[in-house]
């Protein structure tokens, strides 16, 4: 009967070949007839009676050869051709190549009447790929077919644009199937929205100017149009959430009419309304929603309504259920609907339906963090999946246990992990568990001992397929060191102590990885074991050098490690005999090895010199420069060498000379930047820090530290003493199961299962007796009142390895350099300041702000090597870029184009009379380029409001606070959120202890934007004692124009510089008829966007322009037949994305 | 986001294959065997859902043949195991005798 299933399938690519043109698509006949008739039919019956793979290659071969000799027949009718196009794909599709065929499957889209097309469009999607070389050939094909007024070929260039089309040649095709989405027919529509959804997903930034459209699609009176048009929704939320908070009531909108049947039954699935729509709005919600009260809020009735109508048993609305459940947990939480959801993963989970099951424990993974309490209820469930056959059910359990580990039951969980990993044999399991563990060790160890075996399981069971992070992690930990000295000493004697007695067993093979890390430790660290005599040491290390299974990777390790040893050894035998060894190696590094060695013997007091003991976290200085090869490099062209040109230069060159014409902007500065380019212009490679390294990763571990927990409202199960049973199964004697101490299930023999203490008199069988054991190990910590939080603080006190936090020291030296500069600011202030002082405080503060920013660069790189330069040169250094930055201010907005709110002075006085409570900036601001007073929030007693002032070198946000009661508000303290967009120089918090009645207070804060986007929205919160306490909630839209500046610089400099950048975007746009000129349109840019112009030749415009602090990015313009076509260059890759859009915006706006 | 979307029968033999993300053709072939390997390694009470490198498999069985689709992290499992078989009644509906004749002796 099977096979009848697979006749039915096989011959769906007959159907299409075999259908006369006009036959209605449902009118086939039996199968039979067609696959009877057909040479595909024959095709696919002949290789399904083959018993072996290799009769099914040969009789392919030989099909393939005949159908080769065929489609490359002149004679070939394009009828014929559609039949071998047909046998072709099912050729391909069984895993034979027939590129022979590709060229004629674009022929036949180009030349076929309409089923020839159709089929020639079907081979080609599947033939070919987004890079394929022949898919050019087809853009003209599809170009002709969008134009065509019969709907069905329209229909197919669509469907074909939307599965494969070549990402450069979209702008040929944009306009054409923009117009199809006011087409009449919603199927044009539909695929309309298709095809712009795939171009949405290959270059976002070409179709960021039909977003507008998108919201038609959206509106769609079909159903159909709106529901292709939630993919991109989807996509784009998930991008930027903040941009389409607006659009949320129309989703829920519309999953309240899917949810109420209002779609037509078509759309139907046994039953249940159109159940991925309504899964893929669940989706959209639940991003929208994520940290927004207020939107959550539009969306709790209709979860509500979903979760009600989903109570039918059947497999999709199980579907919809999880998704609910997911979307229910990322809003901001609603208790009725937490409970239901709550409810709806124990049904889940309890199920005795395995595919049921496993999304219980999905969810519940996904959940638990929020709710860890749901893992209490669901312990026993748990623990039986633990053990379940399916190892698949049991993979999802750890990954679920990962997630609620703590310091007190991470001895059981890692165990259990490590249990999973010896049975399991796949890869990428391997990988991603020894991942977890090492994380979690690291986190949490209990002992020394305990932290160093499992490091040793993970090493020695993952093999070499561990990431290299895990050993270098392992070592970095080692190296550094924790706050206590004497904890640091003796997990790296118990380390070498275990590495020794592991080596013992002499002929044991371990992994790699396993064997570099044990050198390192060895070399490193060896006499902090004063029992062992080192000669001992460098014999096995000898031996292991002679082994055949270790590379020489690892031979290089231990090299080094018998180096380092031999430093701090008066003459040993073992090292002689080596020397002699190896020096004859045939492996030639082992032999330079040798050699080094034998001369640094010979000099031990070099050796010594050159390796110290424990400095391997002494950070080296590196001249990146590479200062001390001038001489030589002078020498050199004083001896008429060429001078030195970077590789991209060279590049650039080459193709120069390659091309007839010359496309390339300003080719001609290249003159001058070849001249002088030479020793000044190089910058070196090897600009590399250890300390940013370092920096970088405490950062992160730092947060992860922070990830805590919402505990409130929940009921605390679980007490210090571990499991408490429920009433159900206590029935017996109200005999307590005793806590199994950590200690006895320790990781040391990993071999053996956890050792159970016997439980006395009890009634309930042996096996579910060992499972609440089992459940109060697990669970431990879970709950109870000394553990509020799982991951949270609590932790980070217990937390056993705390790193030394490299980047406190950074801190404190940026904190030093700008002391430094501040000091400098003060004496330069009198000379710079022109504004009258009245108001000493605040104006003090705005000038240290302003020059504070520099010194904070995000280029931690460049920061780093600037604290090792001594502190004399560094200050002066400073007031260099002190007076370039005094300097620059006055001329940064002197271009008079630029549109700038300038009050007029009058203007806040007289706002001041009427309502004296709207505030206005201080004098020295007033100033500066700066935006309106807007209010952000009030309640009864306090309103906020807000101006944005651009400075040169930041954005301030200067927020006023007024007290609107007629007594003194105390304790208002004001926070900005952390977002991923922007950094808040200093603090994200401003307090102000008390503020007098009917007053306003103020304070600023200094902005950078961290990761480019076009707007995102930063919120924060007031709090203040009134009657009670109180907290007001806000939120700003900050733009990136708002952290854009024009950048100064001439045409020379524009040349030089733009050859140096590597990203670039590409834009054609039209220009409307009042900005025909290339002058016009460049005015426009420059006035809107704060571009700088930098010259203009011919047709031909550059622009220039900063994101703050430094970033540059060049724009070059030129103008040809009515449209501008732009071209942006800068070193950060989504910058130009981001202001080709602002481009686009304003060009479409004028 | 789906990746692939294969049937094959127990002989592990491939009868359509559809590649929504480009895999080189001699790849296809190790995949597709690997893929069915692990489905017919499994057995009725096991889960549908297979973890297989960085994505997961999804597969559903009729009669002799699996039909398997490979998804990323993102999808619902769920919602997938009932594409697929949305997809075999459409099937059933668009050649109404055979498949339903089939599905029937299940």
């Amino acid at each position: 009967m099977s096979d009848v299933v697979e006749r039915t399938l096989s011959a769906l690519p007959g159907l299409l070949g075999q259908h006369d043109p006009g036959a209605g698509p449902g009118g086939a006949g039996g199968p039979g007839r067609v696959s009877a008739s057909s040479r595909l039919g024959s095709l696919i019956r002949s290789i399904t009676a083959l018993t072996s793979k290799h009769e099914e290659e040969k009789l392919i071969q030989q099909e393939l050869t005949s159908l080769k000799a065929t489609v490359s027949a002149p004679t070939t009718t394009l009828r014929l051709m559609k039949e071998c196009m047909v046998r072709l794909i099912y050729c391909e599709m069984l895993g034979y190549e027939s590129s022979f065929g590709y060229i004629h499957a674009i022929k036949l889209a180009q030349q076929g009447n309409l089923l020839e097309k159709r089929v020639g469009y079907l081979a080609v999607s599947l033939f070919l790929h987004e890079n394929h070389e022949l898919l050019l050939l087809l853009v003209n094909t599809v170009v002709k077919d969008l134009q065509s007024t019969n709907l069905v070929e329209v229909c197919m260039a669509l469907t074909v644009v939307s599965q494969i089309f070549p990402r450069e040649m979209i702008p040929a095709v944009l306009p054409l199937i923009e117009d199809k989405l006011q087409h009449s027919k919603e199927i044009i529509r539909r695929k309309a929205v298709q095809a712009l959804y795939k171009f949405y997903l290959i270059a976002p930034n070409q179709v960021q100017h039909i977003h507008d459209k998108f919201r038609k699609a959206l509106c769609d009176r079909d159903a159909g149009v709106m529901a292709a048009s939630l993919h991109i929704y989807l996509q784009m939320i998930k991008e930027n959430s903040s941009g389409y908070k607006d659009l949320t009531s129309s989703f829920v909108t519309i999953l309240k009419q899917v949810v109420g049947g209002k779609l037509s039954a078509d759309f139907n699935y046994h039953s249940v309304p159109a159940p991925w729509l309504q899964i893929q709005l669940l989706r959209i919600l639940g991003l929208l929603g994520k940290d927004d009260p207020r939107t959550s809020e539009l969306m709790y009735d209709v979860l509500d309504e979903s979760l009600r109508r989903a109570e039918i048993n059947h497999n999709i609305t199980y579907a919809i259920l999880f998704e609910c459940v997911q979307t229910i947990y990322t809003i901001c939480p609603k208790s009725e609907l937490l409970e239901k959801a709550a409810k709806c993963i124990g049904k889940f989970v309890l199920s005795p339906k395995i595919n049921l099951k496993y999304l219980g424990l999905k969810a519940l993974t996904y959940v638990i963090q929020q709710d860890p309490n749901l893992a209490l209820q669901h312990q026993m469930t748990i623990i039986e999946c633990l053990d379940h056959p399916d190892p698949i059910i049991k993979r999802e359990t750890l990954e679920l246990l990962y997630r609620i580990t703590n310091g007190q039951n991470v001895v059981v969980i890692v165990q259990k992990m490590l249990d999973y990993l010896k049975e399991s044999k796949e890869e990428y399991a391997i990988i991603d568990l020894v991942g977890k563990i090492a994380e979690l060790a690291e986190k949490y160890a209990p002992t020394n001992e305990w932290f160093i075996q499992t490091m040793n399981a993970v090493f020695s069971v993952g093999g070499d397929v561990v990431h290299s992070d895990i050993p270098n992690n392992f070592l970095r930990l080692l190296a550094e060191g924790f706050d206590d000295a004497e904890e640091d000493h003796q997990l790296r004697m118990y380390a070498v102590q275990s590495y020794l007695a592991l080596l013992e067993e002499g002929d044991k093979l371990y992994p790699q990885k396993f064997l570099q890390v044990m050198s390192w430790v060895l070399g490193e660290y060896f006499s902090l074991v004063p029992d062992v005599d080192p000669e001992v040491i460098l014999t096995k290390l000898h031996s292991l050098l002679k082994k055949t299974f270790v590379t020489s990777e690892t031979k290089a390790w231990i090299m080094a490690a018998v180096t380092k040893i031999a430093s701090h050894t008066s003459c040993s035998k073992t090292v002689d005999e080596l020397i002699q060894e190896l020096s004859s190696s045939l492996d030639t590094c082992l032999r330079q090895y040798a050699f080094e060695l034998k001369h640094l013997c010979e000099d031990k007091a070099l050796m010594k010199n050159l390796l110290p003991f424990d400095a391997s976290c002494t950070d080296l200085v590196v001249d990146a420069s590479l200062s001390f090869l001038d001489g030589f490099v002078a020498e050199g062209l004083g001896h008429g060498a060429a001078p030195y040109k970077p590789h991209h230069q060279r590049q650039e060159e080459k193709l120069s000379q390659e091309k007839a014409l010359n496309f390339e902007p300003y080719g001609l500065s290249f003159a001058s930047s070849v001249s002088s380019s030479g020793v000044t212009g190089r910058q070196s490679p090897t600009g590399l820090s250890f300390g940013s390294d370092t920096s970088g990763n405490s950062a992160e571990t730092g947060h992860k530290e922070t990830n805590s927990l919402k505990l409130e409202g929940v009921r605390k199960l679980w007490g210090k003493e571990g499991y408490l049973p429920k009433k159900e199964n206590k029935t017996g004697k109200g005999n307590e199961p005793q806590t199994v101490p950590c200690g006895s299930l320790l990781a040391g023999q990993v071999g053996e299962p956890p050792a159970l203490q016997p439980d006395q008199g009890a009634s309930l069988s042996e096996e579910d007796k060992e499972k609440q054991q089992l459940a109060s190990t697990l669970f431990l910590g879970l709950g109870s009142s000394a553990g509020v939080s799982l991951m949270g603080k609590a932790d980070t006190a217990t937390q056993k390895f705390k790193r030394k936090s490299k980047i406190n020291e950074t801190q404190q030296l940026s904190e030093e350099a700008s002391d430094l500069q501040n000091s400098a600011a003060s004496d330069f202030g009198p000379l710079l300041d022109t504004v009258p002082i009245n108001m000493e405080d605040s104006e003090g503060s705005v000038h240290t702000r302003l020059r504070k920013a520099p010194p904070c660069s995000s280029d931690t790189v460049e920061d780093n090597l600037a604290f090792e330069t001594p502190q004399s040169l560094r200050k002066s250094m400073l007031d260099d870029r002190l007076s370039a930055n005094r300097l620059s201010q006055s001329s940064l907005f002197a271009d008079s184009n630029i549109e700038i709110f300038q009050p007029s002075p009058s203007a806040p006085c007289e706002s001041a009379s009427e309502t004296p409570l709207v505030p206005s900036l201080p004098e020295e601001l007033e100033e500066l380029p700066h935006s309106e007073v807007v209010g952000l929030c009030q309640s009864d007693a306090l309103a906020l409001h807000l101006c944005k002032v651009w400075t040169d070198d930041s954005l301030l946000l200067i927020v006023f606070v007024s007290n609107k009661t007629t007594s003194a508000l105390c304790a208002v303290n004001l926070v900005f959120e952390e977002t991923e967009h922007f950094q808040i120089l200093e603090s994200a918090t401003s307090q102000f202890p008390v503020i007098e009645a009917q007053s306003v207070e103020h304070c600023q804060k200094g902005m950078r934007m961290n990761k480019v986007c076009t707007q995102a929205i930063l919120s924060g919160s007031v709090g203040y004692q009134a009657e009670m306490e109180t907290h007001l909630e806000f939120s700003v839209t900050l733009s990136l124009m708002d952290f854009i500046r024009p950048m100064e610089m001439t045409t020379e400099d524009f040349g030089k510089l733009w050859l140096s950048l590597s990203n670039d975007v590409k834009q054609n746009i039209k220009m409307s008829s009042c900005q025909d000129s290339l002058s016009a349109a460049l005015d426009t840019l420059q006035q809107k966007l704060k571009l700088h112009r930098v010259d203009i030749i011919g047709n031909e415009g550059i622009l220039a322009c900063q994101l703050l602090p430094s970033v540059p990015c060049l724009l070059h313009c030129r103008t040809h037949s009515g449209m501008l076509a732009l071209w942006f260059r800068s070193p950060c890759a989504a910058l130009p994305d981001g202001l080709l859009y602002q481009c686009q915006k304003v060009m479409e706006e004028s | 986001m789906i990746k692939f979307f294969l049937m094959v029968n127990k002989q592990g033999q491939t009868r359509l294959s559809r590649y929504y993300e480009h895999v080189e053709i001699n790849k296809r072939t190790m995949l597709e065997a690997e893929v069915i390997k692990n489905c017919l390694s499994r057995s009725k009470d096991e889960c549908s859902f297979i973890e297989y490198k960085d994505f997961k498999l999804v597969y559903r069985q009729y009669a002799a043949l699996f039909i398997v689709v490979g998804i990323d992290q993102t999808e619902n499992e769920m919602a997938v195991y009932e594409l697929i078989h949305n997809f075999v009644e459409v099937l059933d509906k668009y050649f109404s005798r055979v498949v339903s004749e089939t599905l029937n002796l299940l």
